[in-house]
């Protein structure tokens, strides 16, 4: 567990709790960004404003921390192209067929003690960790 | 007036990935990888959010209505379906290939890193996709329930 940070996690995982409760309290609605993001592209949806400001602020974030000197690295992918495509069409398929992400079940669902998202959040995390075990694991990498 | 809120939300949630290391593939694989040189960050990530959440929903839920809105939008399904289980394991096994979900991956776009230009338009992609389906399946079905009255 030599990469393990506590500390730093449980005060991101603040302002991610925090985050979620202002907007709710605010504007009423679930910071779940799969749900925020999927709602921009479909065209006939009125409600984009609160929408294109919560992504905004997301990617704004990082562009602050950098002016500040605290710049984010560039993420690390994998070099395969086909990875990344498969794995981002089976994102955003999945999420929409399952009504949320690791935010909107696995924060605000459980947050609202919701069994729906419990159940939600124990599955994509079992998904991901046998994938994970075979990529690594099984296949090599 | 009334975008400054979700706009200061955005900006906490981004803090918050980009201070808990959430937003790098690496640390949410190694939370994953528990086969691996386990990293359990991801755990307290979640346990702090929550600690906050719960309680926050609680006060939401005692208020008539939030701040800036007439109502709250609360989610209305609550039964485990099939559609719910299905997306899930398929989000799960997206997530565990690259180790990005959404909120991260719009997030790095900041970075302009052509990599993730590609997941956030295929992830955009396959939202576009499962909503064509439903439409189409809604529409065979309605055809259907004509064909069968006028058949009648």
């Amino acid at each position: 567990m030599a990469n393990f940070t506590p500390v730093s996690a449980a005060v991101g995982g603040v302002l991610i709790g925090l985050s979620a409760v202002l907007l709710m309290l605010s504007t009423g609605r679930i910071a779940g960004i799969s749900g925020v993001f999927s709602g921009l592209l479909n065209l006939r949806s009125e409600d984009k404003g609160w929408r294109i400001a919560f992504i905004a602020g997301l990617i704004l974030a990082p562009v602050i921390a950098g002016l500040i000197g605290y710049g984010m690295a560039p993420p690390k992918l994998p070099l395969n192209w086909a990875v990344i495509i498969v794995a981002g069409l089976l994102v955003g398929f999945g999420t929409r067929l399952g009504g949320g992400c690791t935010s909107g079940h696995g924060i605000c669902g459980i947050g609202r003690l919701s069994p729906r998202s419990i159940a939600a959040t124990a599955i994509f995390m079992v998904t991901a960790i046998v994938t994970v075990a075979i990529t690594r694991h099984v296949l090599g990498g | 007036m009334r975008i400054i809120p979700p706009l200061l939300c955005g900006l906490i949630f981004g803090a918050g990935l980009l201070i808990s290391g959430m937003v790098q593939p690496t640390k949410v694989l190694g939370f994953l990888d528990i086969f691996g040189a386990w990293d359990p960050s991801l755990a307290v990530v979640m346990a702090a959010a929550l600690a906050v959440s719960v309680p926050g929903f609680m006060l939401a839920g005692r208020r008539s209505r939030p701040w800036l809105a007439g109502k709250y939008f609360w989610p209305g399904k609550s039964g485990i379906d099939s559609p719910l289980v299905a997306g899930a394991a398929l989000f799960g096994i997206g997530w565990g290939l690259v180790g990005l979900c959404p909120g991260p991956a719009l997030e790095s776009l900041a970075t302009l890193s052509p990599g993730i230009i590609v997941f956030v338009v295929a992830m955009a992609a396959g939202m576009m996709a499962h909503d064509a389906w439903q439409q189409s399946r809604l529409t065979a079905q309605r055809e259907r329930l004509l064909a069968s009255a006028t058949d009648g």
